[in-house]
């Protein structure tokens, strides 16, 4: 399978364009968002950047500060389903435009990401080591009080990997697994 | 410091466990990945978790950013002073944080704050035993919440899973699979406590994933449930990240424990792949003898 590069900030046409399967490498901003940042924005505190055609990346890194400078140690996707009440609104009002995370959503955000033109896209949890080889800065970061795995990390990233398993035409992997997988599960049991 | 030979041996315990996966867990990965279809997502989620573990060993760092809830086993020579111990590994945790070995994963579960260096009411939990050796060992587990979150316990009999019997026990356990689909990091290995109270069960279950991944079950009847279990589930469908595909679980290990005629609990526990646990045997000196797995 072909694999597309995307550079952000991406466009209504750019997430569209993307399907179930698509395998995708990123390259430019992601902004760290996990679920206290997420309340935050839901609870109607402004975002400190602009997320206009950004992605969020859920995700609580390690970083630690050397000679001033911030280090990514390690960098992975965390369960992005505590999301699934906010993400929506998320797309509505700052006009994101990809998600990455793991574990896959629920049906509010994949009729989100139909309305407001997004794409989920799946990062393989627990490899914290292979993405963190791909964040090539951490340039800010914002939100610190909510202690440094929950706060706005800026990150800059070349060739970040991922799967489209979300689309913007209302196909994802999850609902389809989950049936495909209950009915397996019913008919094994004892 | 008085106990400086001893932080340092445990220091050096938990960076290997946060950066190298034990032996017997990279063999069940290798097995899974052998099994899945070229080109699938899953053979494509193998390929990364795999990549990884041998990144996160080179680059001495976290194989998984959340370096979890901090789960220490220790045993003990009877005399031995815990109260030190317990007070040289909550300074190793510090230094491992500093380090980045760690994350600052202590959050006051009210007010939301970040206790900065992993140590707080209830961080890091050691559990301490006396044994009639002379040496001491320790065993530490570092268990993420994404799997943790989609462990469960099931109260038998219950309508849809059947009864106080092996296979409600088995229904149960495959229940719990089926609810976690992809979001406990799988392919996943289940601990499973049968009996006991609410916190017995539990810790039964969390103390089954001491076991060898490569071992068998003293107990037939068990022996045969885990194997059963780790068949049905990877039949599935779920696959490795629930992408898809042949490899759900890795393991699974069960353990009983008496219960009172009223109870019938079913607890597991879910570990991501990334399984990371490691031990040593130390001297009372707190030099370090031997690596446990």
């Amino acid at each position: 399978m072909a694999l597309i590069q995307l550079t952000t900030p991406l466009t209504d046409e750019v997430a569209r364009s993307l399907h179930l399967g698509d395998t995708v490498e990123i390259t430019g901003r992601l902004y760290t968002g996990r679920d206290a940042v997420h309340h935050r924005i839901h609870k109607g505190e402004k975002p400190p950047v602009d997320l206009r055609g950004g992605i969020i990346y859920h995700c609580g890194p390690v970083m630690v500060q050397e000679s001033g400078r911030w280090v990514c140690c390690a960098a992975g996707p965390t369960t992005s389903s505590r999301e699934e009440p906010y993400q929506w609104e998320v797309m509505r009002d700052h006009g994101i435009r990809g998600v990455i995370g793991k574990g896959g959503m629920g049906p509010k955000t994949l009729a989100g990401c139909k309305e407001y033109g997004c794409v989920y896209l799946h990062a393989i949890g627990g490899a914290a080591q292979v993405y963190a080889e791909r964040i090539t800065r951490v340039d800010g970061v914002d939100w610190m009080d909510l202690g440094s795995p929950e706060a706005i990390w800026h990150l800059w990233v070349e060739r970040f990997p991922a799967i489209v398993t979300m689309d913007a035409h209302g196909r994802s992997l999850h609902k389809d697994l989950l049936e495909t997988s209950t009915k397996a599960i019913q008919a094994l049991q004892a | 410091m008085a106990d400086a030979p001893l932080i340092a041996s445990l220091l050096e315990l938990i960076r290997r466990t946060s950066s190298e996966l034990p032996a017997d867990v990279q063999a069940k990965v290798a097995s899974g990945a052998a099994v899945e279809e070229a080109g699938s997502n899953a053979a494509y989620a193998f390929q990364v978790v795999q990549d990884n573990i041998t990144l996160a060993c080179q680059k001495s760092s976290p194989l998984c950013q959340d370096t979890g809830s901090i789960l220490v086993y220790v045993h003990t020579p009877v005399g031995y002073d815990q109260i030190a111990f317990h007070e040289a590994f909550v300074e190793a945790v510090k230094q491992a944080t500093a380090k980045g070995f760690l994350r600052q994963n202590s959050v006051d579960s009210i007010t939301g704050a970040n206790s900065g260096n992993n140590v707080g009411p209830g961080t890091p939990d050691l559990h301490f035993h006396q044994w009639r050796k002379d040496h001491v060992e320790v065993v530490l587990m570092l268990k993420g919440g994404g799997c943790e979150n989609v462990g469960a316990t099931y109260t038998l009999p219950n309508p849809k899973l059947g009864g106080r019997d092996l296979a409600g026990v088995e229904n149960a356990i495959l229940d719990c699979v089926l609810q976690a689909q992809g979001q406990g990091c799988g392919p996943g290995i289940l601990g499973v406590g049968i009996g006991g109270d609410r916190v017995s069960g539990m810790a039964c279950a969390k103390t089954q994933f001491l076991r060898r991944l490569d071992d068998t079950n003293a107990d037939p009847v068990l022996s045969d449930l885990e194997q059963r279990v780790v068949t049905k589930a990877n039949q599935s469908g779920i696959g490795p990240m629930g992408f898809g595909g042949k490899t759900t679980l890795l393991g699974c290990k069960v353990g009983k424990l008496n219960r009172v005629p009223a109870s019938f609990f079913v607890a597991i526990s879910y570990m991501c792949w990334a399984f990371r646990r490691q031990g040593v045997d130390l001297r009372v000196d707190g030099s370090i003898t031997r690596w446990i797995y």
